[in-house]
C-alpha cells in the first residue's frame, strides 16, 4: 500500500506494510540512516525524529499513522541549526550514536521552551540514553543553544 | 623502542590500495612484543600498510589503526602524526586502517583497541611516522634545489628553502617516496608542541556525528544488500534442535531462511520484514549444558570455589605471623554481579561472502582477528577476507568479541547474498559477554593505631582470558583478573598474600571497560575505607599515610605503571582533598567518599558526594576527580573520557546486574537493565588534571573503576551503611551493616 508523507520538506511515498515503524522506513526504504536504532521499545530515544514538529520515537510510530504528515530527521535539521552549532562548539559527541536522537529531542525542547532550566532539561531529555556519558555536555549545549539566535 | 623502517612497504601499499600514484606512504614495523593476539589468531596478515599518505593533490591522509568508539582516536592519533609532519590538523583526511601487521598494538600484541593503550602505544610511533615523512619531503626538496637539507624548513605542508624557494608536500610526494627512509628520527621537545596539548583542538569527527552522516556499522549499505534478523537460543550454550519456517518463508519480501551455527536467520528485502518473519519461526531449542542454571546455584558454585586456595599472584613477608601479631583482624567480603556492556549501537555486521572472497564491514575493536575467524567459518583463506572498520556506536569491550562477524559471514554464505545482520536490543543484551561476577575476600591485621600490617586477599571469579587469549593465562592466573590489586599501592610491612581462584559459572564473560579494576579495586578501595573507619582516621589521610613509596616491580601489571606510584597518588589525594571541599560540614543524609587507583599508568583520586534518603535511594550530587595521566594529547577529550568513565561506572555500580534463570539472561532491554539517564547523572562534575610532561597514561577506562568505591564510601558516610554487595540498590544498601 502506498503511503504518502513529507520528509525534511520533500514529499515522498513508500510502499511498505502500514505497521512498519517509521524508523525502518527512514533507514531502509529512504536511506536516511542518521536516525538510529537503539532499543525498539521507545526506551532509549536514539530514534527520535520530529512529527509535525513534536519529538516522537520513530521505532514506535507506525508508518500508517504518518500518512499526510511532516517528518523531520537529523538530516533535515540542516546542519546549521543552533542545536547542531552548540553541539559542535562543545564537542558533545563521543561515539556519537545517540546524538541524532539527543539533538532531535533538544531542538524540540527549545522550540517549546526558549530558556529551559536544569529541571526542564532533565524532564525532557531523560528519555534519551547516552552510554558514553555526554550528559554534562548535552546540558551545557542546550543552554548554549538557547542563547543563540 | 626501535622502529625498523622498511622501504619496500610503500610499494606494497600503493599496489594494494591503488592510491594516487607517486604519493608517499610510510609503514613501520615494530619488533616483537607480547603478541598474544597474533599467537592465538594464527598469523597471516594482509600486506603491510602505512600511517601517512600524501597525494599529488596535497591531500594528507592519516590512517587511524584503532577503532573510534567515542574515545577520540580519530583525532588524538592524527594529532601525533600532524605534530611532526607539520600540517594543519584540521585539513587532513582520516581513514580507518585495514588489518595489517604494521598496525599491531605493541602493548597488546594485536591490532586491537582496548586496555586504554591507543595513545600510549602511538605516542612515539606516530610522531616518528610524521617526522620521517617530513624528513623525506625535505630531502626531496633539497635534492631538487641542490641545497643542504639543513637549509630547508617546513610549515603547513610546504617546504621552504633558501632564496624564497617553496614546494608543497603534494608536489614533492612522488620524489619523496623514492628518498631513503631516515633511520635516526629525532622528535620535538614538548616545549615546541603546537598541536599536542592544544586545549582548543576540536574533534575531527564531530561534524559528521552532529549531521548524522557518520557511518556506523548499522548504517552500511552495499549493492544487492539484504537484511537479516536472527533468532538465537535464549539459554547460554543452547542450540537449535529443529525449526519450522513455513510461515516465515511465505512473508512477502522474505528471500530465504537459513540456519547457522548459533541460530536461525531470516533474510529479507528490509529489516522490519525480516524481524516480523523471524518472530513467526517455530523453533525447538536444545537447552544445552546450562538448562538448570540460576543465580542461587551459580552463587553457591562461586562460594564453594572460593573455599579453594587458588593461585597466589602476589606475596611478601609472613602474612600468617602478621595476623597473629596484629592488635586486631578485620574481615570482609564483597560480591559483584555480572553486568552487561550494552553499547547504544546493537551488534551488527554486513557480510558479502562469495566463492573466492569475503567482505566484512563491521564495527569492531579487533579487526585483526576477523579474517581468521571468518576464514574458519566460510572455508576461505584469511587473505581472501577484506575487513572494513566503521565508526563504533560504543564499544566498552563488547566489540573485542568477533562472534557477530562470524554469524553474519555464515548467514551470507548460507543465503548466497550480501547480508546486513542487525541484532535487536534483546538479542544484544541476552547474548553479551558479561563482566564477571565474583566474591572478593579480605582479612587485614592492623596494629593498635589501626595501620595495616598484614593483608590477605582472595578473589573468585570466571577468567575471561581463558576463553579469548588462553596463552596469557599461566599457573591458574589470568593477568586480566588480578588488575587493580596486583598493583596494591599501600604498605603491609608484616606481609601480604593475594590469591585468585578461577571458576567458570557457565555464563560467558568478557572484557568490560577497565576489566578487573572494576572488581578488585572496587572491593579494595571499599575495604581500605573500612579500615580507616575502624582506625577512626580520616579516609584520605589514612590512605596517604600508608602509601607504598618504594619501587618494587609488580609481576602481573601488564598494562599498569608496573611499579608503585606512591608519590603520584599522594599528590592526587592531596589535590582532591582541596578541590572537593573535603571534610566540610554537610547536611544530614549527605556524605563524601574517597577512592584512589592507578590503572593503565594513570592515577585518579576521586571524591563522591551523595545524598542518601531514609529508604536508601542515592543521589549523586558531585564528583571531584584529580587525574594524573601524564602528557595530555587532546586535553578536552581527556576530560571527556573521565566524564564518560564516571557515567559508565555509575550505571554499573548503582543498577548494573545481569541475572540468569533456567540458563537464560533475564534482562533484555533498558526497562529491565537500568542505565544512567541525564536526570540521574551527577549534578556536578569537577575534574582536574595534574600538569605533567611524563609519558601519556591511558584514560578510556580507569575512572570507570575508581568512581564506584568512591560512591560506596560516600554512601557509608551519608548513611552508616556499608554496601558490600553491588549494585548499590536500596535493597542491597538496606541489607548491609
Amino acid at each position: 500500500m502506498k503511503i504518502a508523507f513529507q520528509v525534511n520538506g520533500k514529499r515522498t511515498s513508500v510502499d511498505v506494510a502500514p505497521d512498519t515503524p517509521l524508523l525502518w522506513v527512514l533507514r531502509d526504504t529512504l536511506g536516511l540512516t542518521g536516525t538510529k536504532f537503539g532499543c525498539g521499545k521507545a526506551l532509549c530515544g536514539a530514534c527520535t525524529v520530529h512529527l509535525n514538529g513534536m519529538a516522537v520515537r520513530s521505532c514506535q510510530t507506525q508508518i500508517g499513522s504518518v500518512a499526510g504528515q511532516k517528518v523531520t530527521t537529523i538530516e533535515g535539521l540542516g546542519g546549521n541549526h543552533r542545536v547542531q552549532r552548540a553541539w559542535m562548539a562543545l564537542d558533545v559527541p563521543q561515539c556519537g550514536y545517540c546524538q541524532p536522537g539527543q539533538m532531535m529531542s533538544a531542538s524540540a525542547l527549545l522550540a517549546m521552551n526558549k530558556n529551559p532550566s536544569d529541571q526542564d532539561i532533565d524532564a525532557f531529555m531523560s528519555g534519551n540514553i547516552c552510554r558514553c556519558g555526554t550528559y554534562v555536555r548535552i546540558r551545557a549545549a542546550i543552554k548554549a543553544a538557547a542563547k543563540m539566535s | 623502542m626501535a622502529n625498523i623502517v622498511k622501504n619496500e612497504t610503500r610499494r606494497d601499499f600503493l599496489k594494494v590500495s591503488g592510491t594516487v600514484a607517486g604519493g608517499l606512504a610510510l609503514g613501520f614495523y615494530l619488533p616483537s612484543g607480547p603478541r598474544m593476539a597474533q599467537a592465538d589468531a594464527g598469523g597471516g596478515y594482509a600486506s603491510p600498510n602505512a600511517w601517512v599518505r600524501i597525494g599529488l593533490d596535497n591531500v594528507v591522509t592519516i590512517m587511524v589503526a584503532r577503532s573510534e568508539m567515542g574515545q577520540d582516536v580519530y583525532t588524538s592519533m592524527p594529532m601525533l602524526v600532524a605534530e611532526e609532519l607539520e600540517v594543519d590538523i584540521n585539513k587532513i583526511k582520516v581513514e580507518f586502517a585495514p588489518p595489517a601487521e604494521v598496525y599491531i598494538n605493541a602493548l597488546l600484541g594485536g591490532q586491537l583497541t582496548g586496555g586504554s593503550t591507543s595513545v600510549r602505544d602511538a605516542w612515539e610511533k606516530l610522531r616518528k611516522a610524521g617526522a620521517s615523512a617530513r624528513m623525506m619531503l625535505i630531502a626531496a626538496a633539497a635534492d631538487d634545489w641542490g641545497v643542504d637539507t639543513g637549509s630547508c624548513k617546513v610549515k603547513d605542508g610546504v617546504v621552504m628553502g633558501p632564496g624564497g624557494k617553496r614546494a608543497s608536500y603534494g608536489s614533492l610526494a612522488a620524489k619523496a617516496s623514492q628518498m631513503e627512509v631516515p633511520r635516526d628520527v629525532p622528535l620535538k621537545p614538548a616545549s615546541q608542541f603546537k598541536i599536542v596539548g592544544n586545549m582548543r583542538q576540536k574533534r575531527l569527527d564531530t561534524a559528521a556525528k552532529v549531521r548524522g552522516t557518520a557511518q556506523f556499522g548499522i548504517d552500511t549499505r552495499i549493492p544487492g544488500m539484504t537484511y537479516a534478523a536472527v533468532r538465537m537460543p535464549p539459554m547460554i550454550g543452547g542450540k537449535v534442535a529443529s525449526y519450522d519456517d513455513s510461515r516465515a518463508k511465505n512473508f512477502p519480501g522474505v528471500k530465504t531462511v537459513v540456519q547457522y551455527s548459533r541460530g536461525v536467520a531470516v533474510v529479507a528485502e528490509d529489516y522490519w520484514t525480516a524481524k516480523k518473519a523471524a518472530a513467526t519461526l517455530d523453533i525447538r531449542w536444545d537447552a544445552g549444558p546450562n538448562a538448570n542454571l540460576d543465580m542461587r546455584g551459580l552463587w553457591q558454585g562461586i562460594e564453594q570455589a572460593s573455599a579453594q586456595p587458588g593461585a597466589v599472584f602476589r606475596e611478601h613477608g609472613d602474612t600468617d605471623a602478621g595476623m597473629m601479631n596484629a592488635a586486631k583482624t578485620i574481615t570482609s567480603e564483597y560480591r559483584l554481579p555480572f553486568v552487561s556492556h550494552s553499547p547504544m549501537e546493537p551488534m551488527n555486521t554486513t557480510a558479502d561472502v562469495r566463492g573466492d572472497k569475503a567482505t566484512i564491514i563491521t564495527p569492531t575493536q579487533f579487526q585483526q582477528l576477523i579474517p581468521h575467524v571468518v576464514a574458519g567459518a566460510t572455508g576461505l583463506k584469511p587473505e581472501q577476507v577484506e575487513v572494513i572498520t566503521t565508526f563504533l556506536g560504543g564499544g566498552f569491550g563488547r566489540r573485542v568479541e568477533v562472534d557477530y562477524a562470524i554469524d553474519a559471514a555464515e548467514i551470507s554464505k548460507a543465503a548466497g547474498m550480501p547480508v546486513k545482520m542487525v541484532w535487536s536490543r534483546e538479542d544484544d543484551m541476552t547474548h553479551d559477554s558479561y563482566r564477571p561476577a565474583g566474591i572478593y575476600k579480605f582479612t587485614a591485621g592492623v596494629d593498635s593505631s589501626g595501620k595495616l600490617q598484614a593483608l590477605r586477599f582472595h578473589s573468585t571469579s570466571p577468567s575471561i582470558s581463558s576463553r579469548l587469549f588462553p596463552s596469557v593465562v599461566k599457573d591458574g592466573i589470568d593477568p586480566f583478573a588480578v588488575e587493580g590489586i596486583d598493583n596494591f599501592p599501600y604498605t603491609a610491612d608484616a606481609g601480604l598474600r593475594f590469591s585468585y581462584q578461577m571458576h567458570d559459572t557457565g555464563v560467558t564473560v568478557g572484557y568490560w571497560r577497565a576489566v578487573s579494576h572494576n572488581l578488585n579495586a572496587v572491593a579494595l578501595e571499599s575495604f581500605i575505607d573500612e579500615l580507616a573507619t575502624a582506625a577512626g582516621k580520616d579516609p584520605i589521610q589514612y590512605r596517604i599515610d600508608m602509601l607504598d613509596m618504594g619501587s618494587t616491580k609488580h609481576q602481573w601489571s601488564g598494562l599498569s605503571a608496573g611499579v608503585p606510584v606512591g608519590p603520584r597518588m599522594k599528590r592526587a589525594l592531596e589535590e582532591v582533598r582541596k578541590k572537593s571541599g573535603w571534610g566540610r560540614k554537610l547536611p544530614k543524609g549527605r556524605g563524601q567518599g574517597v577512592a584512589v587507583m592507578e590503572g593503565y599508568n594513570t592515577v585518579i583520586a576521586m571524591v563522591a558526594e551523595v545524598t542518601v534518603s531514609s529508604g536508601y535511594d542515592v543521589q549523586i550530587d558531585k564528583i571531584t576527580a584529580v587525574v594524573d595521566a601524564g602528557t595530555l594529547i587532546h586535553p578536552d577529550q581527556a576530560l571527556a573520557q573521565v566524564q564518560s568513565c564516571i557515567n559508565y561506572g555509575q550505571s554499573a555500580c548503582m543498577w548494573g546486574e545481569i541475572t540468569v534463570k533456567n540458563g537464560a539472561v533475564e534482562q533484555n532491554n533498558f526497562d529491565t537493565y537500568r542505565v544512567a539517564r541525564i536526570n540521574e547523572a551527577p549534578k556536578e562534575l569537577n575534574i582536574h588534571f595534574i600538569k605533567s610532561d611524563s609519558v601519556p597514561g591511558g584514560l578510556g577506562e580507569p575512572g570507570t573503576a575508581v568512581v564506584q568505591p568512591a560512591i560506596a564510601n560516600a554512601i557509608f558516610a551519608a548513611s552508616g551503611k556499608r554496601p558490600r554487595t553491588l549494585p548499590y540498590t536500596p535493597e542491597n544498601i538496606g541489607a548491609s551493616t
